[in-house]
């Protein structure tokens, strides 16, 4: 196959990658910071509506993009307030946003199921080739991530509130606070991810639109071992897995579509197996309070 | 300024208020929702929760969406007393009635009305299917020691798919038009309706049999002591020898065969056929059947018994208000959501801060 064969499909597998690219990421600084958040999904389809709402009522894209974010901060939020206020269990409340988002989107979606956008316009490069601005957005998130967690002293901040609340409390950092502003941060990339699969990738609005990105996001970080740059190449992986169920027809290869559609869910399970099979480097690279509730007082 | 502070009990009566507090909060947030789409609060609350009980036919349906809630609601108890997180119900519902249905429709050919092994072999082939999709999470989490909330939750995205392949390919009715959906079941493998003029199936009474069942295991039985244990403190259990691979076994084999029997009792009672979906989210329904009973088997009964009517009301106010029937979604996230904010008070109390906090207290 030639270059001009080539070319789409390795802008499909880059587009396909970018919801979980930056669901991941966001997902990534939250578990960082010991949040183990498993409200991604509700926060991506919260997210994807109100991006979707905004941008087909003539508001633009942009605009579209940044009230998705803002709706995945607003159910982050209520996660914070449960889990880091209330102390509620980590598990139980990301279910229950899960739950919560996927009610709230298909109630306040129903106006707009079967309504299409435009993709968004490319940013023209030159020569006919232009790029996509969310697509570019998740790559520089990647280095901005890596940056921030390796490179900066709010990184290590946080990675400190990760491993042991209680010797950050001890040294004065506001651990709640930095633990706040790590799962809105984490809420506001999964609602940009959901803003993307609405008004670019799609771009339409169905019930339940991200089919389980969330989850795969959040396996991913797993995948990852929580490293930004590993969360970029399982990104491009899943991309890839996703895209040849699109050409796997095209290739010729006669499989029924509903078991191309099982391949990223199982290989989700084969690479957390695999992962998981080696027990040091998992233990090494999770934060060491991941999903444990933190009192000051406890 | 409050503060929470730590009791050094969990206080038995929080636990118990806490849901009633819960489901108070979600009422008062739903009459805001209704009256900000231009209904009268009680009004369209009466509607939502009294007007699908006013038939006979209308608490055999909450009856018959209860079933499934509670049965689902009770395998997931007993794992989450465990700390076993098996998120994939609905994955193990689709395969319990895939294997259930599966039977029914290999044996069409040599049942009749005479036949009634038919129905406690499917319901078997139900149970078996899921805990087969159930003993997948399971093997990897105690061979591999991957996550089992991931794993189980994939398959539930798999199953579904296997179905949609079944029932276009393989097991399509070919008298069907073409339609994705298997035979209708012989007389013999269906379950029969208990009351003339409602659809509720002998399916209930086996959920309430069953919730006695799980009841003596937790509270009288070393097996039902040990899996608590390893919950709620596995340092404990560990030293105690009580061994972490069975607790997650039995949890996840349970909550499966509970699970794939409830799909059976889908398939062999209203559905009578396989068709491309046969749960609309019973095995996610259930989590929060589980956690509003309190994990323990009376409560979750109750708790499916409400959310079946929180699921029907939806319907209603559908019919009669013209509100979408995704508003129930809405009611049972926000159950779950105030609930957990309300369990604040099982572990802790507030107390009043008099002077200003120091520095290290926020």
């Amino acid at each position: 196959m030639s270059l001009s064969g080539w070319l789409p499909i390795l802008a499909g597998v880059l587009a396909a990658a970018t919801p979980l690219l930056i669901a991941a990421l966001g997902e990534l600084i939250a578990e960082k910071s010991g949040v183990l958040n498993l409200g991604v999904e509700g926060m991506m389809l919260v997210g994807a509506l109100t991006a979707f709402a905004v941008a087909s009522g003539g508001a633009g894209y942009a605009a579209g993009a940044l009230a998705g974010a803002l709706a995945g901060v607003g159910l982050a939020a209520l996660f914070a307030w449960l889990t880091l206020n209330c102390l509620a269990s980590q598990v139980a409340c990301g279910l229950a946003i899960t739950m919560l988002g996927s009610g709230l989107s298909a109630y306040a979606g129903r106006d707009y199921v079967s309504r299409t956008l435009d993709g968004m316009a490319l940013i023209p490069l030159g020569g006919g080739f232009g790029f996509d601005p969310l697509i570019v957005t998740g790559l520089l998130l990647t280095v901005l991530v890596w940056y921030f967690l390796q490179r900066s002293r709010a990184g290590l901040v946080l990675r400190a509130v990760g491993e042991s609340p209680a010797t950050a409390h001890a040294l004065g950092l506001p651990v709640r606070c930095i633990r706040w502003a790590a799962v809105l941060f984490g809420g506001a990339c999964a609602g940009l991810a959901g803003a993307y699969l609405a008004i670019d990738y799609t771009p339409m609005w169905v019930e339940g639109l991200s089919a389980g990105r969330g989850w795969i996001a959040l396996a991913l970080v797993v995948f990852a071992g929580w490293r930004p740059g590993r969360t970029l190449l399982g990104a491009w992986l899943y991309g890839g897995v996703g895209i040849l169920q699109f050409h796997a027809q095209a290739l010729g290869i006669a499989v029924p579509a509903q078991f191309l559609g099982m391949l990223p869910y199982l290989a989700t399970i084969v690479v957390l197996t695999l992962i998981a099979r080696d027990p040091l480097t998992q233990r090494r690279h999770t934060p060491a309070s991941l999903g444990q509730p933190w009192h000051p007082h406890a | 300024m409050f503060t929470l502070e730590a009791r050094t009990l969990p206080s038995v009566r929080a636990m118990w208020l806490a849901p009633l507090a819960a489901l108070l909060l979600t009422l008062l947030g739903g009459s805001v929702l209704f009256a900000a789409f231009g209904h009268a609060p009680l009004q369209a609350l009466s509607v939502y929760f009294l007007q699908p009980l006013a038939s006979v036919y209308g608490i055999g349906e909450w009856l018959l969406k209860a079933t499934p809630l509670a049965v689902c609601g009770l395998g997931l108890a007993l794992g989450f007393r465990a700390k076993v997180w098996n998120i994939g119900a609905d994955g193990q519902f689709t395969l319990g009635a895939i294997c259930a249905g599966g039977l029914a429709i290999a044996c069409d050919g040599f049942i009749d009305a005479e036949s009634l092994w038919i129905a406690p072999a499917m319901a078997l082939a139900g149970i078996a299917g899921g805990m087969m999709w159930a003993a997948l999470p399971a093997w990897l989490r105690t061979r591999y020691g991957s996550s089992e909330i991931l794993s189980s939750l994939m398959l539930a995205y798999v199953a579904p798919l296997l179905l949609g392949w079944l029932v276009n390919g393989p097991w399509r009715d070919p008298a069907g038009f073409n339609f994705p959906q298997s035979i209708q079941f012989a007389d013999a493998a269906l379950l029969a309706p208990l009351h003339e003029g409602a659809r509720v199936t002998l399916a209930f009474p086996v959920a309430l049999v069953l919730a006695g069942l799980l009841c003596f295991v937790q509270r009288y039985t070393y097996a039902g002591f040990r899996l608590q244990v390893s919950g709620e403190a596995p340092l404990a259990a560990r030293h105690a020898g009580y061994s972490q691979r069975a607790a997650v076994w039995i949890a996840m084999l349970t909550g499966g065969a509970c699970a794939g029997f409830a799909g059976y009792a889908e398939v062999a009672g209203p559905l009578g056929q396989l068709q491309p979906s046969v749960s609309p989210g019973y095995g996610f329904t259930a989590i929060i059947v589980a956690f509003v009973g309190r994990l323990d088997p009376r409560g979750v009964v109750l708790a499916a018994l409400l959310l079946s009517l929180l699921a029907l009301g939806g319907e209603a106010a559908q019919m009669t208000l013209d509100l979408p029937a995704a508003i129930s979604g809405v009611f049972q996230g926000g159950l779950l959501c105030a609930l957990l904010a309300c369990d604040t008070f099982v572990h802790y109390r507030l107390r009043r801060v008099y002077r200003k906090p120091a520095a290290h207290t926020s």
